[in-house]
């Protein structure tokens, strides 16, 4: 039982958006690199201030390493810490790599003899915690994308998920510069994502006054553009919420989409 | 007709100025006085006015390293990383070289070779750029017109990791 409640504490943390407390991020070592087989790291946690770990580290059970070819590559050295999570990559192929951590999952509460309770995980051990006799059942589902993109060499394009929320590159999210703008596209289910609120924000913000956030809506074909006002690590992050979910009883879907982007100075 | 032909004439005359034109360079390594010392990694290329690369010229680094090791940092040089060297294999063969040392370096590229004899008459810049192990970064640029109609002088100056440089251009 205590292990379950771990776990559901700790699924609630690497899923922003039903936790709706705390944002998820990674900071990749590196992002753009010559030379050939170069390894990079990558750290991964869950706090409000990008990129400081002070809150907790992000789990990374659902880690996904996509290598430019298109097959999974393998993360070496995981280490769960206190406030961050780690591991190493190795960049053997010429090209991008999509790294991501993809929570799929639901969220359950309701009430058993006047208690409330609730269920986080998958959507497979559902059945199992809840009671036949459960009162007030709410289930919804969570799809959440956490991700970054590093390069050896030249840039490879990336292929769409085509599931939940993500950016589709128009713009190669290794190829930004301070002072240029870029273009990139929401998707929902593979289809633009109009009318999307997607905020923008800048690292560093403990040696400013101000967050700097910038907000920008996407357009009917889900683009939306941004001039990098200077270079630094970049977390652009988007939320949505509909009821096309595929648990049964599950009221409504929630998605979160999260990538950490490096701005270099031209 | 006769125009038509003239003006033909013309364009393989200017054609011909083109490939017989010459390019010479000086670059100037400043010698600074720091702690660590490392030479630096130097590119040098031709720029179209959009940016795009017309031609390397050069590139010096660690050649010598084992397993292409020195290709490693080559990404600091990030504006010539960004237009051309991503999208090569290393060591590019005439184009390639080892480190220099603090200094004036003599550079020239006859109008008939390589890469001179392929450019298209226009604008254009010698751009070069400078990086430094702890130490920084540095761009360069001097734009010039080709094939040129008279002997040229032109020249820039660096301020920490590049010194003065000259390009003469001869028709």
């Amino acid at each position: 039982m205590k292990t379950a409640i771990r776990f559901a504490a700790a699924l609630a943390l690497a899923l922003p958006a039903a936790a709706h407390a705390h944002d998820a991020w990674m900071r990749p070592s590196s992002t753009v690199l010559s030379g050939t087989d170069s390894w990079i790291t990558v750290d991964a946690a869950v706090g409000n201030d990008k990129f400081y770990f002070n809150h907790a580290p992000l789990r990374l059970d659902n880690l996904v390493i996509v290598a430019p070819d298109g097959k999974p590559a393998e993360a070496q050295n995981q280490n769960r810490g206190k406030l961050r999570s780690t591991f190493d990559l190795q960049l053997s192929q010429t090209g991008t790599y999509r790294i991501a951590v993809v929570n799929d999952g639901v969220f359950a509460r309701w009430k058993q003899d006047g208690q409330p309770k609730r269920y986080f995980g998958k959507p497979d051990g559902l059945a199992a915690a809840v009671p036949a006799q459960a009162q007030e059942l709410e289930i919804s589902q969570s799809l959440g994308r956490v991700e970054t993109f590093a390069t050896a060499g030249k840039p490879s394009p990336l292929q769409p998920v085509g599931k939940g929320l993500e950016l589709v590159p128009v713009t190669h999210p290794n190829d930004l510069y301070a002072g240029e703008t870029a273009t990139f596209q929401m998707m929902l289910d593979g289809k633009p994502a109009a009318a999307l609120d997607v905020a923008i924000v800048p690292g560093g913000s403990r040696y400013r006054d101000q967050i700097n956030e910038i907000e920008v809506t996407t357009g009917q074909d889900g683009k939306f553009q941004v001039q990098w006002p200077q270079p630094g690590l970049y977390w652009v992050e988007a939320r949505a919420e509909d009821d096309r979910t595929s648990v049964p009883k599950a009221s409504k879907r929630r998605l979160s989409y999260s990538a950490t982007l490096e701005v270099l100075q031209p | 007709m006769r125009k038509l032909l003239l003006s033909a004439l013309l364009a393989g005359l200017i054609a011909r100025t083109a490939q017989a034109a010459d390019l010479g360079l000086n670059i100037e390594i400043p010698r600074l006085d720091v702690a660590e010392y490392h030479r630096p990694y130097v590119a040098i290329w031709l720029e179209n006015p959009d940016q795009s690369v017309a031609a390397d010229l050069a590139v010096w680094y660690d050649v010598a390293k084992k397993n292409n090791e020195g290709a490693e940092w080559l990404k600091d040089m990030r504006q010539w990383w960004r237009r051309s060297g991503r999208n090569q294999q290393f060591p590019v063969d005439g184009v390639s070289g080892a480190t220099r040392p603090a200094g004036r370096h003599e550079l020239a590229f006859a109008g008939g070779g390589k890469p001179l004899a392929d450019l298209k008459p226009g604008r254009y810049a010698v751009v070069v750029e400078a990086a430094r192990e702890v130490g920084g970064r540095e761009l360069v640029r001097v734009p010039f017109d080709w094939p040129p109609a008279q002997a040229e002088h032109l020249s820039a100056q660096g301020e920490h990791e590049l010194g003065a440089i000259a390009v003469n251009l001869k028709p």
